[in-house]
């Protein structure tokens, strides 16, 4: 050590004081919500992942998912285009067709957007998808009945997505009051109540474990219920 | 100056000797014949596909076969004590390493110079120079940068490692900083929060190589004069970084 010159010792800390000076300076990554390329298609995106497209599926749904929630895009989700989100979500799970993740962001994240355009798109999403493996992914298409019925105020969607449930989840897997939802939508519950009892039945039968999924799914319903007793109190 | 110049001439005599540029020609070859089935696969865009994999593939390929050159170069010197033999001449340990990375550096252009010729035939227009331009920058630190670990390790493997996480990295810093700042995630838990000091203090230490050699430039043009005046900007900072941080271990080294 004291063979190196103060010189150098010097101008080192110098430059690395600079360097972090110069990336302090920088503006933050920020995502650009035009800018969500289209993806190629699922046989060279299998390529691409060398042989082992679980975890390239999982880098590709976290990339999707950088695409909005970032600081300086104010309306993040409306800016995007639906038709290469529905893209993107359709070729992940073609990658990785037991991953819930795709259908959790088109039902619970990309359907949230104040359009009823892109809301129906990502809930047509979820219901054609379902179809493709329905007693893995029932849960989905129950927060897209729900999401029918109260958002958009179809009732005839939504019974349509009811029926579905009814006719292919029929594995032991799927909880009877899943294939009954039916009877929500004839009891006219309240979004948050219907939620509230999706969401408890869906961790009650087991179906989600992970705990960040649950924080996610608790927030998901604390945030309805909010907004609920805030239009409550609007309205008296 | 001359004995500078007499290790940088050598230096890149044998990069010509050891076939470094046949070597990078076969690579650029190859990737331009895969890059033709690519554009064979697309059934929109074709050209555009094409260009984005060759690209991206002639960007990584280079960085890979000089970052290997120079470990293997410097390792050659090892085994051969021709370090100690240089260094025991009447040559300052400074003089030494700026002839190394003269050499080095030179040969990282001419690199650089036939990766933007072989795209130019698929973009020839404006942003093939940024881009051209930008690479040579990323490979003049790449180049750097094995030079030190080279010197630091003295061995190929540690050496060569250290270079191909640091290059992933700096390259995808941008994008991880974007997925850790999701606010989807929950922010208020102290592992989050902790993640994201911890991405945000890397990014101020690494060259944000992702704003480097975009292949977007070739594709959809250029941001120009910004884009390259951050590049330059990037290198030369950095650049002076790992000079001087070679600098001091080869100061503090005990050969």
């Amino acid at each position: 050590m004291s063979a190196v010159p103060r010189g150098v010792l010097w101008t080192l800390t110098g430059a690395l004081v600079l360097q972090i000076a110069f990336a302090a300076l920088q503006p933050p990554p920020r995502a650009d919500a035009q800018a969500l390329p289209p993806l190629p298609s699922t046989p060279v995106l299998r390529a691409a992942s060398l042989g082992d497209p679980l975890p390239f599926a999982q880098m590709l749904t976290l990339y999707l998912q950088a695409f909005d929630n970032q600081p300086g895009i104010s309306i993040p989700f409306l800016q995007l285009d639906y038709a290469r989100v529905e893209q993107w979500l359709g070729r992940i799970l073609e990658l990785d067709p037991t991953g819930q993740y795709p259908l959790l962001l088109a039902a619970q994240v990309y359907a949230q957007v104040p359009d009823e355009r892109k809301q129906r798109q990502m809930l047509e999403l979820v219901h054609a998808r379902f179809m493709d493996d329905p007693n893995r992914r029932w849960p989905w298409l129950a927060h897209a009945v729900i999401m029918a019925r109260h958002r958009l105020n179809d009732p005839p969607l939504a019974l349509r997505y009811a029926q579905a449930l009814r006719t292919h989840a029929t594995g032991p897997e799927v909880p009877g009051w899943a294939r009954q939802m039916e009877i929500f939508l004839r009891e006219d519950l309240g979004e948050y109540q219907a939620a509230k009892v999706l969401l408890g039945g869906v961790l009650a039968s087991g179906t989600v474990t992970d705990p960040h999924e649950m924080a996610f799914l608790v927030r998901r319903l604390e945030q309805l219920e909010a907004a609920e007793k805030s239009s409550a109190a609007s309205k008296k | 100056m001359s004995k500078v110049l007499a290790i940088a001439q050598f230096t890149l005599l044998e990069a010509l000797r050891t076939r470094l540029l046949w070597l990078a020609l076969a690579a650029l070859g190859s990737l331009a014949l895969a890059s033709l089935f690519v554009q064979q696969l697309a059934i929109a865009e074709s050209a555009r596909v094409q260009t984005g994999f060759l690209a991206a593939t002639v960007r990584l390929a280079v960085v890979f076969v000089l970052c290997l050159h120079v470990a293997s170069s410097m390792a050659r010197e090892f085994n051969d004590k021709g370090i100690e033999l240089l260094l025991s001449l009447d040559l300052p340990r400074p003089g030494y390493f700026f002839g190394k990375l003269l050499g080095f550096g030179g040969a990282a252009l001419l690199v650089a110079g036939m990766a933007t010729v072989a795209l130019a035939w698929l973009a020839p227009n404006p942003g093939l120079a940024l881009w051209g331009a930008s690479l040579a920058c990323e490979l003049l630190l790449v180049v750097a940068l094995t030079l030190f670990c080279a010197l630091t390790f003295a061995q190929i493997m540690p050496a060569v490692s250290f270079v191909a996480a640091f290059y992933l990295l700096a390259r995808s810093i941008g994008a991880i900083r974007l997925i850790s700042g999701s606010e989807l995630l929950p922010q208020q838990e102290w592992t989050q929060r902790t993640l994201g000091w911890l991405v945000d203090g890397l990014s101020l230490l690494l060259p944000d190589l992702g704003r480097f050699t975009s292949t977007a430039w070739l594709v959809d043009g250029s941001d120009g004069l910004p884009a390259i005046a951050f590049v330059a900007a990037q290198t030369a900072i950095y650049g002076t970084l790992i000079v001087l941080a070679g600098l001091f271990d080869l100061y503090r080294k005990n050969l």
